[in-house]
């Protein structure tokens, strides 16, 4: 068993700090049930299922801290665990920069469960597979893919009487279709928390039209371009940047958002002035839980305003070296947008790049986050409002903190995952000018 | 512990290396040393292998695994944390009716193992109707029972966490000292205890051992709002704590000045030095963009012979087995079967092994049961191969595997890794001082920075730790802003001279990702001080106004 129930984890939670002996006791219990399969060249590779709990304890002899885990959950195992973490703390060094456990925090729940998520079956998932495969087998093309979703529960506990718990669900689905020749290739992706809003046989089309359509793609001169990124080409750089938004680091000066001669930039106005972001665990789009990695509750939190910084992301310790009050980091960031399509953005673009997605991104220089990757599976050139014809993939050099500046419009926020970050977010389709494109890629 | 956790536990945040996922229950120190004796593990092993066969399996392999890690990590005068993990369980694979099924549990009973055994030959006659061709496996003969492990001096885990504490402390303390605004270090150690049974009539024991040091040295200069840099110069190796004797006999002092290590490091020192370079990072010329020749020190080109050479002949890419996540390959079978792809120029000898003594690939047998070994993968210049496993040999024509199967866990299924793939030295006597003397206009690299590239491994970009401009045979002073852009058959192509076997040193990582869900692996590069002609650099200098 993997998922257990509100009562069932708190008994086992209560039993842990009941069973410590040390200063302060602090424990979770995470679960997870989820199925995923994994298909290429039109036919299935792999599918599994994971299935796990553990319970973490941690405890505290004044500043020495330890911590163990166990996967048992019977008296006996309980309470050895706790004594595992204890022995470690009393090995361990103290830690100059402990704080300690949380205060009982107050929790709202947010709609992170659907139930529809969590009954996906073994057979749904072969379904899913063959709804790819099928219509690209019929038309001479290729798909190689990957399904997943899980149900997953949370519960936390500690000393001074704080309890949380929530379930959770979520699927993710990204496919890849390529020509059979391996000249053209499309890609589709949905990040959902309830299956139900997932419609393969449309998603699917997505990818074969841009496999279709990007076929012996023409060379462009690298430079600066107007380009319309579609939500999924901007996510990572986004995400990227946020590593910068660390309190510390920027009062250390070792970050975009340190300030000449000491202090951060908070309060300050960087972007142009239609960036805003948030993040907010009850947005029904993207729930996340009430609570981050340290038990802290989670507020609706403006990240970005109007352009201007508003939040920097302060550990408790850090906070409280700094008279700050630290708040629950955000799991989800919401950027605000309109209501116009892709498509719609593409209609308004003179001249301009067309990017479906964006791959490999790397940090190149962290004193002004610019960052490195490449278009994938889909680039095309816009003229006059129209896609005219696809072109080679570019490499990109640019800075997240330069495009945000260079906006001309903004879509409609689609919520997106994304390997590599640690959100979920809902990020618009954007125009941008002046994208820096700096060679040409042969991959297609 | 995942990869967020981890960049928050590391302090490596802006501009440091992105980790994966780190499975496994975290223990107290004194449980790393215990081991699940042999006997149990083949009495388990034979339970699961008589399952399958029962349940109408025509092959079965076992793989009985204990995987322990240990996390010192540290900054300046503080240690942040000191994380044990550990996870042990069974995977099973077997084929039935001709199709791969896999299954693996965490109960060490023998009900347990025999139970996972019939749930594999279950999801493989389920999946069998999906699948086109039946597996065809490339032979191995049993080996009976035999043990290999890595040959370590010292068992890291053995060494007292106060002494490692103590080492980082007393690194940092000197990085400090010398200058640094901020130091990050930690300690990475990892132990995989792996039985591996097949019904081929192997029972092969394995003691895996792995140690990474390394650390980012940061330099702030807060009157201009800049800060710059310095990461470590150490490999992750396949070895024991005796890595970090820092031997005298395993510095390499280079014609830029900057020290780089062999076979053993010394961490103390190599802080001490990138705090220096990091405070002169922060004053260093801005390179101006143009073609130059490149002279790569072993400590950058393994990533670019990790992203350029080892990814794309990897056969399941080629293929497209993996077209969904990291992609194809532009090496494709054509080129192969033309036997004159000039994959480099003809002094470019690229060989793939999982034998090299302190590597991180270095194992006696992979994952499926087959005995290590080297072959080469451009041979003179030509693609000559790629890296296959079992059920891939049969592509290529091949009568064996090429022994490159790994798992990261043993809850996950074995597939193709990439083996170490190494740059051979040249034949003519020559070192590095000796390579920068007919250069003109060149750039030294050291130390692997900045790295990307596409999803045919066709253009790639990468930066490193230290510059330094060459003019007119001179190695001159240190200069900053550079990344050097690739397209892979050309770059190697312009490949004008290696230096010989007495400069040759690893570099390599704890982290490969590949597959869906994704599955790391640790894999070391060797080459010697190599030269390219006529490269493309870029000015990454930008500003935010």
């Amino acid at each position: 068993m993997s998922i257990y129930t509100e009562e069932q984890a708190k008994a086992i939670l209560d039993k842990a700090i009941k069973a410590s002996k040390a200063d302060q006791c602090s424990a979770t219990l995470n679960g997870q049930s989820g199925g995923n399969i994994r298909y290429a060249l039109n036919s299935v590779s792999t599918s599994g299922h994971v299935s796990d709990c553990d319970l973490a304890v941690e405890v505290a002899f004044g500043k020495r801290v330890g911590t163990a885990t166990t996967n048992r959950f019977d008296d006996a195992s309980i309470e050895a665990v706790v004594r595992r973490a204890e022995e470690l703390a009393r090995l361990a060094p103290e830690n100059p920069e402990f704080v300690p456990a949380i205060a009982k925090q107050a929790y709202k729940p947010s709609g992170t469960f659907v139930e529809r998520t969590a009954a996906v079956t073994p057979a749904q998932r072969a379904e899913i597979a063959a709804a790819c495969i099928e219509p690209c087998r019929k038309e001479k093309l290729v798909a190689a893919g990957f399904f997943s979703d899980a149900q997953t529960f949370s519960a936390i506990a500690n000393s001074k009487g704080n309890f949380g718990y929530q379930k959770s669900t979520g699927m993710d689905f990204t496919c890849t279709v390529r020509t059979d020749d391996a000249k053209g290739s499309g890609w589709v992706a949905r990040n959902l928390g309830d299956v139900a809003k997932f419609d393969v046989k449309s998603d699917i089309r997505t990818a074969m039209d841009k496999a279709k359509r990007s076929v012996d793609a023409k060379a462009l001169e690298p430079g600066k371009y107007t380009v319309v990124m579609e939500p999924a080409a901007t996510a990572g750089l986004i995400s990227f940047m946020m590593f910068g938004f660390d309190a510390r680091q920027a009062d250390e000066g070792r970050s975009f958002l340190s300030k000449k001669g000491g202090g951060n930039k908070l309060g300050e106005k960087l972007f142009d002035e239609r960036v805003s972001i948030h993040s907010d665990p009850w947005d029904p789009e993207c729930a996340v839980l009430p609570w981050d990695n340290d038990g802290l509750a989670r507020e609706r939190t403006p990240i970005i305003t109007k352009g201007k910084i508003d939040y920097l992301q302060y550990s408790r310790y850090w906070a409280q070296k700094q008279g700050k009050t630290a708040v629950g980091q955000p799991g989800n960031l919401i950027m605000a947008g309109g209501d116009k399509s892709t498509m719609d953005l593409v209609k308004s673009t003179r001249k301009g790049v067309l990017v479906t997605r964006t791959w490999y991104i790397r940090m190149v220089d962290p004193q002004t986050v610019l960052l490195t990757g490449l278009t994938r599976d889909g680039t095309f050139y816009i003229e006059n409002g129209e896609i005219k014809y696809p072109i080679k993939n570019f490499r990109f050099n640019e800075s997240p903190a330069i495009m945000l500046n260079n906006i001309e419009e903004i879509g409609k926020p689609v919520r997106v995952g994304d390997d590599e970050s640690p959100f979920v977010m809902m990020i618009p389709s954007m125009k941008i000018r002046d994208f820096t494109f700096s060679s040409l890629s042969d991959a297609v | 512990m995942d990869r967020r956790d981890f960049i928050r536990f590391t302090g490596i945040g802006l501009g440091g290396l992105l980790l994966p996922a780190f499975h496994g229950r975290v223990i107290a120190a004194e449980a790393l040393l215990g081991k699940i004796d042999v006997a149990t593990r083949k009495r388990l092993a034979d339970a699961a292998l008589a399952a399958a066969r029962s349940a109408g399996a025509s092959y079965c392999d076992v793989r009985i695994g204990r995987y322990l890690r240990q996390f010192v990590i540290t900054r300046e005068d503080k240690v942040e944390n000191v994380v044990n993990t550990e996870s042990t369980g069974v995977g099973i694979r077997v084929i039935a009716n001709g199709t791969w099924g896999f299954a693996a549990t965490s109960d060490m009973s023998e009900d347990a193992v025999a139970g996972a055994a019939r749930q594999a030959a279950a999801i493989a006659k389920a999946n069998a109707r999906l699948q086109a061709k039946p597996v065809e496996l490339a032979p191995v003969k049993g080996v009976g029972e035999v043990s290999w492990a890595t040959p370590i001096v010292k068992n890291a885990m053995e060494v007292p966490i106060k002494d490692k504490v103590d080492l980082l402390l007393d690194v940092n303390a000197a990085a400090m000292q010398a200058g640094a605004s901020f130091i990050n270090s930690i300690l990475f150690l990892v132990n995989e205890q792996k039985y591996f049974a097949s019904s081929d009539g192997s029972y092969i024991d394995q003691d895996v051992h792995r140690i990474w040091s390394p650390m980012q040295v940061t330099a702030v200069d807060q009157k201009t709002g800049k800060f710059r840099i310095r990461a470590g110069l150490s490999d992750p190796r396949g070895m024991g704590y005796e890595y970090l004797d820092g031997k005298a006999s395993d510095k390499v002092e280079l014609p830029c000045g900057a020290i780089v290590y062999k076979d053993s490091y010394d961490m103390k020192e190599d802080a001490i030095a990138a705090a220096r370079q990091a405070k002169e990072k922060l004053t260093a010329p801005s390179v101006k963009p143009g073609k130059f020749d490149l002279v790569l020190d072993p400590s950058h080109l393994w990533l670019t012979i990790h992203e350029s050479v080892g990814h794309p002949t990897e056969l399941d890419r080629v293929l497209g087995y993996e077209a969904n996540y990291a992609g194809t390959s532009f090496a494709t079978l054509d080129k192969w079967k033309s036997k004159n792809f000039q994959y480099g120029s003809d002094l470019v000898t690229l060989f793939a092994d999982k034998v090299q003594p302190g590597t991180l690939g270095a194992v006696g047998y992979d994952d499926e049961g087959v005995k290590t070994r080297r072959w080469d993968i451009v041979r003179d210049g030509i693609l000559v191969d790629y890296q296959a496993i079992r059920d891939q040999a049969h592509i290529l024509g091949h009568a064996e595997s090429h022994g490159c199967c790994y798992a990261d866990s043993w809850s996950s299924v074995q597939f193709q890794r990439m083996a170490n793939v190494s740059l051979a030295p040249g034949k003519q006597k020559l070192t590095p001082a000796d390579m920068v003397k007919d250069i003109e206009n060149g750039i030294y690299i050291v130390g692997d920075g900045s790295f990307s590239i596409d999803q045919q491994r066709y253009n790639a970009q990468f930066g490193g730790q230290l510059f330094y401009e060459i003019k007119d045979g001179k190695v001159g002073g240190m200069i900053e802003d550079v990344a050097y852009q690739i397209r892979t058959p050309e770059f190697w192509n312009s490949c004008s001279a290696i230096c010989d076997e007495a400069d040759y040193r690893f570099g390599g990582s704890f982290f490969d990702g590949k597959g869906q869900p994704g599955q790391v692996s640790a894999v070391s590069h060797g080459s010697s001080t190599a030269r390219f002609n006529g490269a493309n650099v870029i000015n990454t200098a930008r500003s935010l106004g």
